[in-house]
Order: C-alpha cells, then structure tokens, then sequence
C-alpha cells in the first residue's frame, strides 16, 4: 500500500463484508422458513438468492426468513420489500424463479405479477 | 464476494472466553454445518461486547439480536430457531437492566446495552473481528494516519491533539499533547514510542479488552505519536498474563507490516515507523513508566529518580513517549473526525470518554464506554443497573487499588480528573469497584493494603516501610488492638508516603484508606472502640476501657 487511494480501494471492498453489521440495508428480502417452507424447497431459493446478490455484489440488501405466513401450499415464499413501495409476497419461489426476482425485481424494478400471490 | 446473509458475532473477550466462548464458536460452527448454513451464515470472534457479567454473548445481525448467558445447550436452539426459521428467542435474549424488556421496540439489542454510553474507544470492540485489518479498514481505519502523514506536518498532528485536550488515560491525566510536544522539540537521533499496556491495577482489564477487540485501533495511534515526535520505533509493553492480548496484537502487527501501514516509507512519505511486542513478568510497579523502561532495558523493575522524564531520556536514554493504550486508542478519531468533534464530547476540561470496568456490587459487570463527567449515580444506577441484592451503596472505589474511596454523597460528582482529585479520589485508571453496604471498611483496607506490601518494589523506604506499617495498623484495627495513637500514626504515616515515596505506588498507596478515614470515621471510631458495625472483622476483641 503506497497511497490513500489504496487504502480506499480496501476499504469500500472491505465495508461490503462488514455492511450487514450496521442496520442501514434498505432492501429487504424474506424467505419462509416454516416446516413448509423447507419441505417445499425453501432452503435451496435461500442459497441461490444469496448467490445471485453475492454474484451481483447486492450488498445493501438484507437476506432474513420468517415463518409459515399461513398459505403453505404456495410455499416457498419470498418477499420483496423495497422502501417507500408495498411489499410485494411472491408465491412457489423455486430457485429458477429467485433468480428471476433478483434480476427483475430487485436490480431492475420491475416486479414479476404473475408469481405474485399478495401485497401489503 | 460471498454475501452471507446474516453474520453471529461470537465475544470473545477474555472474560466470555472464560465461561467457554470458544466452545460455544466451535459449536456453532458444527451446527451450521449440519444444517448446512455454513455458507449462509459468518460467524465471526469480536473483541468484548460489553457485558461480562452476562457472558458469554453473542449477537446476531441483521437483527443485532444479543443471545447472554449462554450455555452450549443454547446453540443447537438459536441455530434452528432463529438462524434456520428466523424466529428469535425471546427467552435468550439478552436483558438490559434499565429498560422494558421488548426485543420488538428497539431492534439492535446492542444499542440498547449501550444506552447512556458513547463509544469512540471501543468503536469497533465488538463490532468487527479483530484478527482482519481488512474490517478494521471497513470502518475507517489507518484513514487516520494517511491523513497524517500525507497532508499534516508533525507539528499540526500535535496542535490537533493538543486542541483536542486529550488527557492520558492511564490515570494522571497529563496532556498528551504537551507530552509529545516535550519530546518533538528534542533533536535526537533516536526516539521511542511506547504503549504501555502494562495494566496491572486490580479491578481494571479495559486496556486487555480495547487490545483484544481492536488491535490496530493501537497500532494507528503509536504510527501517528510516532510521526508527530519524529520516532520512528514503537514498543509495545503488554502486561505478561495478557496472552490473548499479545496474541492478538503481534497478529495485528504482521497484518499492518504486510499492507505497508508499518515499515518503511508509509503512504509514500518519508516516515518509517516499526512496533515489536514486549511482554511483563507480572510486576506492578513496571505500569510505573520509569519502572517500565528498566524493564524493557533488562533491568529489574524499579522506578527511576524523575527528573529527567522519559520524554527527555527514556528507553536506553534517547527521548521517550510513553502513553497509556486508551490514550493511543482515542488519537485516530481525533485526527480523522478534528479536534472540535472530539471536544463536543465530555465536559470543557476533560473532554472526550472515559472507559470504565465496572466490577464488584453490581448488576451489570463489564466494560463501558460513557462521556467525562457523567455522574457516579448515572454510571450506578444507569449503565450499571443498580445493586444487586436490595442493598444500599456504600461508596465506589474509582482508579482501582491506587485510588480512593467515594461514599453516597459524591453519587452526584461528575467524574472526570479535576473533579475527582479533589474529591481526594482519582479517575485513575477506570476501574469501578462499587461496594454495597454489608461490607466493612477496615476489611477492605486489609486487602487493598495486602495488595501494596506485596507489590512495592523495594526500591525506597517510604514505600517499602510504609506500606508494610499501614498494613500492620488496619489489621489491628481489624482486631480491636489499635489504639488512638496507632489511628493518628495512619494519618501522618499516609502524608509522609504521599510527599516522599519515589514514584506513584508508593505516593498512591494511602489513598483509599485516607479518604476512607474522612468519610467513614466513625467505622474507624466503632473499630478503635473494639466494635464492627457489619459484622465482618470476627477476631476483633473488646477492650475493657472501651464500653
């Protein structure tokens, strides 16, 4: 390291790994993890949304899970909650579908109608 | 870059370490394999959360849940529960005592904890894993430094620090920027920089702590000491039976040294800066800074006749800065952030924070952070979460064994250096011992005066005699022989010890036991009578003449 520039250079690659510690994400996204979530594959649209943001470098999105919201047969259950919107709740999120949301929905802005199954 | 979704800090600070902390990581650890989450879910070893009392903790973010008193039965419940499914357990979250126990109103149940504490010192204690200097980079640091060397002369880096009235925080309070501008101004062809972590006063480990939880936090500040004064070695003095401590630290300097933020020509300047680590062999009196320096000489550890001070002649006789580690620890924020910011914090004279370890007759044992000059009920009754048990305060020994005692009627005092010297206290070296009312004061003194006839070095007879005597005198008291002679020998025995031992130890010493002597007299008037009123002194005998 010879300059300030590089010291910058590590820091912002570096505030990307530590970013979740300080409550500022603005996008959220919830997975349902109740029993049927898991059972119906939950687990799998879980890894392939980290992956997808990791892939993206979506860093100021938060990644938590929730329990069954009541509607276990549109398992797995993804929601989508961008500030200042209303939260959009996806139904049967496979992973094909989670990285559709990502792409779609997330980074572009455009929300997905067909899969979704309610709004708050 | 992998992204993980949520990130569980695992504390491991020597006091969590203690109650199995690291057992509870590897447990975590097997866990989240076995639900395979491992790839989802960073566990990370923080240095000290804050309270030891309720350790171990841990805590969960994005929620910044915090899970206390932990058993290794505990895990495999937070892992399915709360990492697999999301739902939090209430039951294991950590209850700050001051305030309504709801996880839903506050969601960092960290800044909860921390409620009237300001943190510039621990700023990453807790939050960052201290074995990257990539998170300590994260959050600012060595910007500090590269403002430093890069865009100040060494004279604007000591008018900042200076400005900044930042006053050592090893327990005299000297100004540290007059300190190094003593040292500045000499032209010598070698200086030292010195981090004296040789933290041996009972009841004080924030030094241990702020070393364990942000290692390069130090290593920042000595760089830049180093630069202001023109020295271009720094040696860090590390309290022997801090393992963790030097572990860390030597980790922290390898990591610097392989980014170039030590070595030669840092950022492109002309200044070099290394650091080695030294480690004590468990001698008090080397916290004394001459005393220090014949240590790391190879000498026995005895002080030096000051004049000269180090800052003049120090380590091997060439110009020496010697600073606490909190010292060292508050100069990065106050060279990034100004010293106007810094001022806005404390009080006028005493600015900035103070850490504390607060220990003994209290709920909520540990380590904080909170501004100069808040008040002893506010630390009491505030952070630390009242006494434990319905009993009453007795009084509070600030500055650990070396300082003196406060009873109720200073619950008021704002607690910053003036304040307290003048109280007959010292703020010292933050320690906090609060003592509750079943407790007798002779018996105290007995075991704070054990303390310093066992650590007096020898080297001067006030010291080395008076502590022995006033040691013989308490226990007498403590068994009703005293008389009223022996009770007024204390007194001139204390004064003689305060104006003619050689260095702070001995000068010290007395402390807790004259203030002891003025606000709870009548404990020693009751003693003298052959009497004491709770009960604690057992042998004491009643004499004939006395009731």
């Amino acid at each position: 390291m010879k300059s300030l520039k590089d010291l910058e250079a590590i820091r912002e690659k570096a505030k990307q790994m530590t970013g979740i510690r300080e409550g500022k994400a603005q996008t959220k996204i919830i997975v349902g993890m109740g029993t049927c979530g898991i059972a119906a594959g939950a687990r799998d649209t879980m890894k392939v949304i980290l992956d997808e943001l990791g892939k993206r470098n979506l860093t100021d999105v938060t990644v938590t899970q929730t329990g069954c919201l009541g509607l276990c047969e549109q398992e797995p259950i993804v929601e989508v909650e961008i500030p200042d919107q209303p939260r959009i709740i996806y139904g049967k999120v496979s992973a094909e579908r989670a990285r559709q949301i990502i792409a779609n929905h997330i980074v572009n802005g455009n929300m997905i109608g067909e899969w979704v199954i309610g709004r708050k | 870059m992998p992204i993980y979704r949520s990130h569980v800090l695992v504390c491991g600070g020597t006091p969590c370490v203690l109650k199995g902390a690291k057992t509870l990581k590897d447990l975590l650890n097997k866990e989240l394999n076995r639900y395979n989450l491992a790839d989802e879910i960073r566990v990370v070893e923080t240095g000290c959360l804050g309270p030891c009392d309720e350790g171990p903790v841990i805590v969960v973010y994005p929620e910044g849940t915090m899970y206390s008193r932990l058993q290794p039965s505990d895990i495999p419940r937070i892992v399915q529960s709360h990492l697999l499914k999301g739902r939090i357990l209430q039951e294991l979250v950590y209850q700050a005592p001051w305030s309504p126990p709801s996880a839903q109103e506050v969601p960092l149940e960290q800044e909860k904890y921390l409620g009237l504490q300001k943190r510039v010192v621990l700023r990453n204690c807790g939050r960052i894993d201290p074995d990257s200097i990539d998170e300590y980079i994260a959050n600012d640091g060595y910007q500090a430094l590269g403002k430093a060397v890069t865009t100040l002369r060494p004279d604007e880096v000591i008018e900042m620090v200076k400005e900044a009235k930042l006053l050592g925080r090893g327990g005299a309070g000297f100004p540290t920027g007059l300190k190094w501008s003593f040292t500045a101004k000499i032209d010598a062809d070698q200086k030292y920089i010195i981090c004296n972590a040789d933290e041996g006063e009972p009841g004080t480990f924030k030094d241990r702590l702020i070393m364990e939880g942000d290692p390069h936090g130090i290593i920042e500040g000595m760089a830049i000491a180093g630069y202001a004064v023109g020295a271009n070695q720094g040696i860090i003095y590390i309290r022997g039976e801090y393992a963790l401590s030097i572990e860390r630290m030597k980790r922290a300097i390898e990591q610097a040294t392989a980014y170039g933020l030590l070595g030669e020509r840092i950022f492109g300047s002309d200044f070099n800066f290394t650091i080695q680590v030294r480690s004590g062999a468990g001698a008090y009196v080397c916290g004394e800074e001459t005393a220090l320096i014949e240590s790391l000489e190879g000498n026995r550890g005895e002080p030096r006749v000051k004049p000269p001070y180090p800052g003049v002649a120090g380590l091997w006789g060439k110009p020496t800065v010697v600073n606490n580690v909190e010292t060292l620890a508050n100069v990065p924020p106050i060279i990034l952030n100004g010293p106007e910011w810094f001022r806005r914090i404390g009080t006028e004279k005493c600015p900035g924070t103070k850490v504390f370890t607060m220990l003994g007759d209290i709920n909520n044992q540990g380590l904080i952070e909170v501004p100069m000059g808040i008040t002893l009920r506010e630390i009491v009754y505030g952070v630390g979460g009242g006494i434990p048990g319905g009993k009453g305060f007795k009084m509070a020994q600030t500055g650990g064994t070396s300082g003196g005692c406060l009873p109720a009627e200073f619950l008021d005092l704002p607690m910053d250096y003036d304040t307290l010297a003048k109280a007959g206290s010292a703020l010292g070296s933050g320690a906090m011992l609060i003592i509750d009312d079943s407790h007798c004061v002779v018996d105290l003194l007995k075991s704070f005066m054990k303390f310093f006839v066992h650590e007096s070095c020898g080297r001067c007879t006030p010291c080395r005699e008076g502590t022995m005597r006033l040691y013989e005198i308490i226990q007498a008291l403590a068994e009703g022989t005293a008389t009223m002679a022996d009770f007024r020998l204390l007194k001139e025995l204390s004064a003689t010890m305060q104006l003619t031992a050689l260095c702070g130890l001995g000068q010290s010493a007395p402390n807790s036991l004259l203030t002891c002597m003025e606000y709870f007299a009548d404990e020693f008037q009751a003693h003298l009578n052959g009497r004491c009123p709770t009960g604690t002194c057992k042998n004491i005998t009643v004499k004939s003449d006395a009731v």
